[in-house]
């Protein structure tokens, strides 16, 4: 088994209401000075054997992400240490 | 004329789209995304909806769906392809237009009927209009605000493939007004309202969309001329 964590953002450039709605209610909880949110999406995949990077590479620019509004970094785990670990 | 509606799962509009066509005095002929065939289509239409629901992006999915082999093969060969909404999303997806569409600037749904400037008619889909003419057609999308960086806007005015603008109030934050592109050739258009809900008194707020569907049988027929 083989975990690779695909993380996918945005582009600074691109405008993200979503982040921004989160930002405006972040005030409601008490906390101020918060300047930015920003959201994107984890991505986490097994495989049977280790992938090439470039295989993956091309999963994420072709599907997992769209290099026209987003960037992506791909970072493949060991067994031994499982992604997602909660805080 | 035969004109392709593809039906992908969660497409809601391609009913409409077929009866669009009709009504424009084409045959409509239901095309499956897992197809791997056109069925000798004259021209193809993506509609609207929520393919594959929308997971991951808008379009993102269907976007590999079997069918979009064959309707790429057929766009880059010169077939007129038209994107309506959901559509317009795929074709962005599959790189047969630039840019992208994103969520609404203000994140609300817009559904309302929208005024219009088309811009060119220098399309497949648009050459019955004349170019500066207003149009009302419903706008109906969540993810409807569309993105390029300034090379790709400039291009796209430069070359005269901004299709359609917003008129009024930009309903989504979309950059330059842009409410419809086409390629360079002109034969594939994505168009984020909705031409096919406006082609019948009795239902929609116009009959102004029923152009872009008598626009392709009067293209097809020039070409087979």
């Amino acid at each position: 088994m083989a975990r690779v964590v695909v993380d996918v953002m945005l582009k600074p450039e691109i405008l993200d209401p979503q982040g921004q709605a989160v930002a405006n209610a972040l005030p409601r909880l008490g906390v101020t000075g918060v300047t930015s949110v920003r959201i994107g999406r984890r991505i986490e995949l097994e495989f049977t054997e280790p992938p090439e990077p470039e295989t993956v590479r091309q999963l994420a620019d072709r599907l997992l992400a769209n290099p026209v509004i987003e960037d992506y970094t791909v970072s493949f785990v060991s067994d031994e240490e499982p992604a997602g670990e909660p805080a | 004329m035969r004109i392709g509606v593809v039906t992908f799962p969660g497409s809601l509009d391609d009913v409409d789209a077929a009866r669009a066509v009709r009504l424009a005095g084409g045959e409509a002929v239901s095309l499956w995304h897992a197809d791997d065939q056109l069925y000798g289509v004259d021209a193809i239409i993506l509609p609207g909806g929520f393919s594959y629901g929308d997971y991951l992006r808008c379009g993102a999915i269907a976007r590999f769906a079997p069918v979009m082999e064959s309707v790429m093969a057929a766009a880059a060969a010169g077939a007129p392809v038209l994107g309506i909404c959901n559509g317009f999303q795929v074709l962005c997806e599959a790189h047969l237009l630039p840019g992208a569409l994103t969520r609404n600037q203000h994140l609300h749904f817009r559904a309302r009927d929208q005024r219009l400037q088309v811009e060119t008619n220098r399309t497949a889909w648009t050459m019955g209009y004349t170019p500066g003419q207003e149009i009302v057609i419903p706008l109906k999308s969540g993810e409807g605000r569309y993105v390029a960086d300034t090379a790709t806007l400039d291009e796209l005015e430069r070359s005269g493939r901004v299709v359609a603008r917003y008129v009024d109030d930009n309903p989504n934050g979309s950059m330059r007004d842009i409410a419809a592109i086409c390629n360079e050739a002109g034969n594939v258009v994505g168009m984020m309202p909705h031409p096919e809900h406006a082609v019948d008194p009795l239902t929609g707020p116009s009959t102004d969309g029923l152009t872009v569907f008598t626009s392709v049988l009067k293209h097809l027929a020039g070409v087979a001329a």
